[in-house]
């Protein structure tokens, strides 16, 4: 795997052998293997160029934040990783974008088959009106040919146990999704997106619709589920993106500006834009 | 000073506009009841149960005229309905936004043919069709099954109903892809992105939520089939009788009114026309009120 320029500093920067990926230079090595990573991604509306060739890496089992000033280009690099970005009219992107190996751009993919494996959870809290709770955890499921209540039962339970909501709704299954509180409808999205076993949940400023106590129980949820599934975050929030996540990138009028351990991003930027963004003189 | 003062007078005429609309309403509605009282006095429950209606022998029901009306408008929803929700689908979700906007100023001109254009062309190419191609194949079904019997003389219930159908399928359409444009694209990007095709997330974020909508919108279009006048008259048979074949010509309430009411002349004559006209503004009346409410209740979803 060869690494463009961008991010082959010298601190904190990365190297790769064999597909696996490790982190260099710090006292607290970890490595992890790479399990999305986008090549030289260009992402259009139109004639607008949002995304300028930009290559990162997402590794198993951590979260990973985006973060940029709005407009900087990062949702629509977000949503080109399950290929969500082509489903509004006239947006288009080009480049690579590996899953496990293998390019999700390629002629052979399906998209909807690759947002089984990458799902998604969005800005704003979306249960879909019309379902019940219950519903709304297996729809995905009863869409991918799932049948056997007991099985469509087992999951829905398990997975509103991972995002802790299971005490507070087991009682009300069949009441609408939209019955529950911002927060909690958030969580049910989450949890309808675990159902679907997905190996990465990309997320889109999740928070951003919530009250400060809501919010912190998504963080903690993130943590905790970075046990079993990878994410990516997109957020505006710089605490929140130190808090929670591994690996931090850092976007910037459709370019990646910096990538690399997020301890290393907020304490030690190699890049002057880098710093006045993250101490808030810009953006 | 002045300036309230012209405010006020602003007020007072605007206020009469309003007031004066009303006024209209109910004139219509008084002009009716009047007009149909000596049928009302009677009863008006033997009036609607009545087949007969024969202005030489002084009977008069409104039976088959009922019976004519709710029939052809159930056909012609029956085929709308189906066709306006697919035409929306397409529009709204599946075609390019040029190949949409072109479509859609398609069907907008479709709402836009005069009604007795529709009705020239339902005499003279729909009911042939009907009585040549389209009857023949169901005369075989219609040995067991009554609303198939024949013959058919082209003219009739179906071929109204169908003409009616295309009439309204504009209505439909507009109204469908409205509801369709009211959801919001986050829920199709949810369900797109649990890994649903573009048709599942049509059916799961789009569809589902719609459904009180889309009822409302067909309760709306039947509406307009109800009391649509001048093709009916042309393509429906004009035959005072209830008949159970979907062949056989028949008679709505706004086709008896428009062929009878310059010779009627003896006062039972016109008032039994007065009375089936208030029937037909009740009957319309109604079914804009239920669709309207149903349309309400199912509003607030977005937020």
């Amino acid at each position: 795997m060869e690494h463009n320029g961008s991010y082959s500093g010298h601190n904190g920067s990365y190297s790769s052998h064999n597909g696996h990926v490790s982190l260099v230079g710090h006292g607290d090595n970890f490595e992890s293997q790479t399990i999305l990573e986008s090549k030289d991604l260009d992402a259009w509306f139109g004639s607008h160029h949002v995304v300028k060739s930009v290559s990162l890496h997402f590794f198993s089992r951590t979260v990973s934040a985006i973060i940029g000033p709005s407009g900087c280009g990062k949702s629509t690099f977000l949503r080109c990783l399950n290929r969500m970005h082509e489903e509004i009219p006239g947006a288009r992107a080009k480049g690579v974008v590996n899953f496990q190996g293998k390019n999700i751009y390629d002629m052979f993919s399906e998209p909807a088959n690759v947002r089984r494996h990458i799902g998604m959870v969005f800005q704003k809290p979306n249960p879909f009106p019309a379902m019940s709770i219950f519903e709304n955890v297996i729809i995905g499921l009863k869409l991918a040919g799932v049948k056997k209540g007991y099985v469509l039962n087992d999951i829905a339970e398990a997975c509103l146990k991972q995002v802790g909501l299971w005490d507070e709704v087991k009682d009300k299954l069949s009441a609408p999704g939209l019955s529950l509180s911002g927060g909690q409808q958030q969580r049910l999205c989450i949890a309808r997106a675990l159902a679907m076993a997905p190996e990465v949940i990309l997320m889109d400023e999740p928070t951003s619709a919530l009250d400060p106590i809501s919010t912190a129980r998504i963080e903690e949820l993130l943590v905790e589920l970075k046990k079993t599934v990878s994410i990516v975050i997109v957020t505006h929030n710089m605490q929140q993106a130190a808090r929670i996540s591994d690996t931090t990138a850092f976007l910037l009028s459709g370019d990646l500006v910096e990538f690399g351990r997020t301890g290393e991003i907020f304490t030690n930027p190699r890049k002057s834009e880098t710093e006045r963004y993250i101490t808030g003189r810009f953006g | 000073m002045s300036s309230s003062l012209s405010e006020k007078i602003f007020r007072t005429i605007l206020g009469a506009f309003g007031v004066f609309i009303v006024l209209l309403m109910f004139s219509v509605a008084i002009f009716l009841t009047v007009g149909a009282w000596p049928v009302i006095r009677h009863g008006l429950s033997d009036f609607v149960q009545t087949q007969t209606w024969n202005p030489v022998n002084g009977q008069f029901g409104a039976l088959a005229v009922l019976f004519g009306t709710l029939v052809s408008s159930s056909i012609a929803i029956a085929i709308a309905a189906p066709l306006g929700v697919g035409a929306a689908i397409f529009l709204k979700e599946l075609a390019p936004a040029r190949v949409a906007s072109v479509f859609s100023f398609l069907i907008e001109m479709l709402a836009a043919v005069p009604s007795v254009i529709f009705g020239l062309w339902g005499f003279f190419v729909l009911a042939p069709a009907i009585r040549d191609h389209v009857a023949p194949i169901f005369y075989p079904l219609g040995e067991y099954v009554p609303i198939f019997r024949g013959p058919s003389y082209g003219v009739g219930i179906l071929t109204a109903g169908v003409v009616l159908a295309l009439m309204i399928l504009p209505t439909m359409a507009a109204i469908v892809r409205e509801i369709f444009s009211a959801v919001p694209q986050h829920q199709r990007e949810a369900a797109l992105g649990l890994g649903s095709t573009r048709w599942e997330a049509v059916r799961v974020a789009v569809l589902a939520p719609s459904k009180p909508g889309i009822l409302s919108a067909a309760v709306l279009a039947t509406a307009r089939a109800l009391g649509e006048t001048m093709a009916v008259t042309m393509v429906i048979g004009n035959r005072n009788a209830v008949s159970l074949s979907l062949f056989d010509p028949g008679q709505s309430m706004a086709s008896l009114i428009a062929n009878e009411y310059a010779e009627a002349s003896d006062s039972r004559h016109i008032a039994a026309l007065m009375a089936v006209g208030l029937l037909l503004l009740v009957i319309s009346l109604v079914v804009n009120a239920v669709a309207r409410i149903i349309a309400k209740r199912s509003a607030a979803k977005w937020k």
